[in-house]
């Protein structure tokens, strides 16, 4: 086939029809330069503002300014949203639109058959046909029949649009950076969507630039209006999708990030702390830092950007001595470094929350891709017996509740608390009711109060937590340290059977925390069955789909998350019993899996990926029908 | 603050045994420590001691004060989160040369520059005591030990230079015996603002013992030390009979003689401790061919502070509208 290039001029003749549909996938491709995450994150906004359920999945490279052209130096932002609920960011893509050859070549795979494929023919030139690895235009060439394909000259009418505006001072290569601005018009045109929250915040991003907002705008009604107006290729339509029927409420959209900063800080008000968010840069776990440092308006949040990660965690740990709420957080290679200083905590007991935003290793690894490979390390990863409390966020939404919990478990239990989210969490986001603050429990934490008969180790008899009292405190002069301390005075102390003594008690302490938090319950499906898929993390979406599909299909399994690692939930060993066969799908090599089959002694069976990528549903049920009795 | 009965040196004592090797530096250092405090009225509810790992690391739990025995290295980074946790605490870290200058540097040199108020006591014995006796980063080159059978190869580090380069504000330097000279060096420290660091040589009896004794020995003292006062010239010698000049052409120090070829004290250098240059100077002499320099090094003028104090929150219901709001803040939407 020889795609013929949209005819600008084709003007419309019919009005527009809606196809109406349930859900569809968009991904925005383009060179790092090419604005595709403000793209998609402003498509989401439009999106969350016309009432529709969602998830997104933005992936970009590791390199800030990848050189231009090459497939390397791809970002994309994905989108599924849909009138039902939406799990996933999809697996298969509905629309794509690839801004130069180099995001074609490496997207293209993940388009449907039939899919619509929107690119800026002005990018297939030769330089970049090379870059990205074509040898033919793939414009021009056969390969792209089974695809229905919109290829614009963008550039072209990008700049059409802007010369048409009177007055600006603008340059050619400003105008060309309008071009995401323009395909955006055009996709919220296709979806029915209104362009007014962008134009809205473009004039709030360029407030101080109003020549740029201008052009911005204008190339953003531009797109808009071609589709309004052209008649495009007889097989593209025009889509509607109805609003979600999610519960009633105020809504936001909210990622990972700042789910965690904001149940850090709402924990922090419960607590009646003042908080200390130390940390070194690190990605995807920088951007947390970055809230909380813009959180200056009154929140009682210090921030305190360490020389390291060692002096992050352990900057923590002073804090939270000298009567604050001390967090930190990282992602694996950072935590690997507050091992050691993690382990001081728990020896001091000293409440610190450690937030990790997995990603991909070993070492570097893959420091802006997702995975999940960090749970030995969260649970095991300290020398000694060392255990502290383990949590897991599933969604950008439970990022809070778990933060909030975190705060709650630490403080309470005078404990460190891991809490793991991962960067496909902290980056995506998803709409969220948003909680009532004021409405909440406290659970107020005394930091400068002396109990009769104070010594630094005695105890609380139900928690087993030790009293903090912080330096400042009238009456309760005391020394704590890093060496074993007897049980109760915390006086140095070397003697065998009070290091056995203190070790039991450590690890009783965590273990009996079982007892004050949710026992596991069923996500989806019945209590019991032919299969049990457990997750926890991220993989809550496409589990959460790949159950609900079997189910409907007839199917006896069940979808189990987990949110709480360690301890695991009391029930959770009685629980899994009841399936004939527990499946774990994970993004690391096998590591819950490990742990359930070391606690409970089962035969779960793992289902590994580490592409970078997050599970496609039909990955999961492909899997779960050979458990099934089926052959997929 | 409470008001704090007037406290002997002894009630800063706690009831645990002290476990350093008899004749260590740091009973000396630990007697003056108390000392300090009760001269200044030291509230024990409000000072806490800090410290990392090494024999002088052991120090909090002599102290009847607060006191936390961290990990090795780290003490600065602890008592930075103490300190914006509690501005009020009177923080003492405790530290040795490897937790210091080795494992720790990086939170030394980051201590130091963001100047966290609190006094920081380096005991420099220049090798390692509690592991015992390697070099140390002071070690001099060619210190025979067990780590280092042919003599350690490496150049010593600095302690002052170091935190003259840090950016330190307040730098000093005192020895373990020196009693009443400790003692006001360390009252100078607690008094300044910001981070006060100061070295003070400890003899660690056991692995290297005596290696500070041609700057500290009573025979050579006068020769080897120049106690410097801000204000004064810089004389020295068991008779006072020497002093530094500047020497422009090699822009370095001099001793001179007083009286040899018209040398008066008014053409001496004069020490200004606000002046990082003739501390840099000051610093650097190590006893031999010009006298050690002890007292206050370097005391920075003024400098602004820029981390603002801890943000102060309302509490209870009115946090909680505050969060409620910046919840909401940006685009939100009804579901009906
Ligand atoms: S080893 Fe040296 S520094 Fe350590 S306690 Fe003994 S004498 Fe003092």
């Amino acid at each position: 086939m020889n795609i013929q290039i949209q005819d600008p001029a084709a003007e419309r003749k019919t009005p527009v029809e809606r196809q109406s549909i349930e859900a569809a996938v968009v991904r925005f491709a383009g060179d790092s330069g090419d604005g595709m995450q403000l793209t998609g994150s402003q498509f989401t906004l439009a999106t969350a503002v016309a009432g529709n359920d969602l998830v997104t999945f933005p992936d970009f490279p590791a390199e800030i300014r990848a050189p231009v052209g090459t497939t390397f130096g791809v970002s994309t932002f994905q989108i599924n949203f849909g009138s039902r609920e939406i799990r996933t960011a999809g697996d298969r893509l509905d629309v794509l639109v690839a801004m130069n050859p180099a995001a074609l070549i490496t997207n293209l795979e993940d388009l449907r058959p039939d899919g619509l494929l929107i690119v800026d023919a002005s990018a297939f030139q030769d330089r970049n046909l090379k870059k990205a690895g074509y040898e033919t235009n793939p414009l021009e060439e056969d390969d792209l029949d089974r695809y229905r394909v919109l290829a614009l000259d963008i550039s072209k009418l990008t700049q059409a649009t802007v010369k048409a505006v009177d007055g600006v001072q603008v340059t050619n290569k400003e105008i060309l950076r309008t071009k995401n601005m323009w395909a955006l018009g055009l996709v919220l045109w296709l979806f029915g969507r209104d362009v007014a929250p962008t134009r809205q915040w473009l004039g709030v991003k360029f407030a101080k630039l109003e020549d740029i907002a201008t052009i911005n705008i204008a190339a953003l009604e531009a797109g808009f209006a071609f589709g309004e107006t052209t008649e495009l290729a007889h097989n593209v339509h025009a889509y509607e999708v109805p609003p979600a029927k999610l519960d009633a409420g105020e809504y936001r959209n909210v990622t990972g990030a700042e789910g965690i900063c904001w149940g850090l800080a709402t924990g922090a008000h419960l607590a009646d702390l003042p908080m200390i968010y130390c940390s070194y840069p690190i990605t995807p776990a920088s951007n947390m830092l970055h809230i909380l440092a813009g959180m200056t308006g009154g929140f009682g949040i210090e921030t305190f950007q360490a020389e390291d990660e060692i002096a992050a965690v352990t900057a923590a740990i002073g804090a939270s001595y000298g009567g604050a709420l001390g967090v930190t957080g990282s992602s694996g290679p950072g935590i690997a470094l507050k091992t050691e200083g993690i382990g001081l905590a728990v020896a001091t007991e000293l409440p610190i929350v450690i937030v990790n935003a997995q990603r991909g290793g070993p070492s570097t690894g893959l420091p802006t891709k997702t995975e999940q490979s960090d749970l030995y390390q969260a649970v095991f990863g300290r020398n000694a017996d060392c255990p502290l409390v383990v949590l897991a966020a599933r969604s950008p939404g439970d990022c809070f509740t778990m933060a909030v919990e975190a705060v709650r478990l630490a403080t309470k239990y005078m404990t460190p608390v891991m809490l793991l989210s991962d960067g496909y969490i902290a980056n995506s986001s998803e709409p969220w009711s948003i909680p009532e603050v004021a409405g909440m429990t406290p659970f107020t934490a005394q930091t400068n109060v002396v109990p009769d008969n104070f010594a630094p180790y005695m105890r609380d008899a139900d928690t087993l937590a030790r009293p903090w009292v912080a330096p400042g405190t009238p009456g309760g002069i005391h020394r704590i340290g890093g060496i074993e301390r007897s049980e109760t005075t915390g006086n140095v102390s070397y003697d065998p059977a009070n290091h056995q003594t203190m070790t039991d008690l450590r690890a009783r302490k965590i273990a009996n925390i079982a007892h004050d938090v949710p026992e596991q319950d069923v996500t989806r499906g019945d209590g019991a069955g032919d299969l049990a898929i457990v997750g926890w993390g991220s993989t809550y979406g496409p589990i959460g789909r790949a159950v609900t599909n079997l189910r409907d299909e007839g199917h006896k399994l069940a979808h189990i998350h987990i949110n709480n690692i360690w301890p695991l939930p009391r029930n959770l060993g009685a629980l899994l019993a009841n399936y004939a066969a527990v499946l774990v799908p994970e993004m690391n090599n096998g590591q819950l899996v490990t742990l359930l089959r070391a606690e409970y002694m089962i035969d779960a069976r793992s289902l590994p990926k580490v592409s970078g990528k997050p599970f496609n549903v039909s990955e999961i049920e492909d899997a779960a029908r050979e458990f099934l009795g089926e052959t997929s | 603050m409470n008001v704090v009965p007037e406290l002997k040196p002894d009630d800063y004592a706690t009831d645990q045994e002290v476990r350093w090797c008899p004749g260590c530096g740091d009973y000396a250092i630990l007697k003056a420590m108390r000392k300090v405090l009760s001269d200044v009225g030291a509230d024990p509810e409000q000072t806490v001691f800090i410290s990392g790992i090494g024999c002088a690391a052991r120090f909090p739990y002599y102290m009847e004060t607060y006191g936390f025995h961290t990990i090795h290295g780290r003490a600065a980074a602890i008592a930075t989160g103490t300190k914006l946790a509690n501005p009020d605490l009177d923080i003492w870290l405790v530290s040795g040369d490897g937790d210091s200058l080795s494992i720790g540097g990086n939170h030394l040199m980051h201590l130091l520059r963001r100047d966290i108020d609190l006094t920081y006591l380096l005991f420099n014995n220049e090798i390692y005591g509690l592991t015992k006796g390697q070099a140390s980063p002071t070690s001099r080159p060619g210190t025979v030990t067990p780590s280092s059978p042919s003599g350690s190869y490496d150049r010593p580090a600095h302690a002052v230079a170091f935190a003259l380069g840090s950016g330190a504000g307040f730098i000093a330097r005192s020895y373990d015996v020196a009693q009443p000279h400790l003692v006001a060096t360390m009252k100078r420290a607690r008094e300044h603002r910001g981070t006060s660091f100061v070295e003070i040589l400890q003899n660690c009896i056991v692995y290297n013992a005596d290696i500070f004794a041609d700057v500290t020995d009573k025979k050579v003292a006068g020769d080897a030390q120049i106690h410097l006062e801000h204000g004064a010239p810089l004389v020295f010698g068991k008779d006072g009979d020497k002093g530094l000049i500047f020497d422009v052409k090699t822009l370095s120090l001099k001793a001179v003689a007083l009286g040899e070829g018209g040398v008066a004290e008014k053409d001496l250098l004069v020490h200004d401790e606000t002046n990082a240059v003739l501390a840099g100077l000051l610093g650097a002499m190590d006893g031999h061919a010009l006298p050690m320099a002890l007292g206050v090094i370097y005391c920075a003028p003024e400098r602004p502070a820029h981390r603002p104090a801890h943000p102060d929150r309302p509490r209870g219901d009115a946090m909680a509208a505050l969060l409620d709001a910046h919840l909401r803040k940006g685009h939100t939407w009804h579901v009906a």
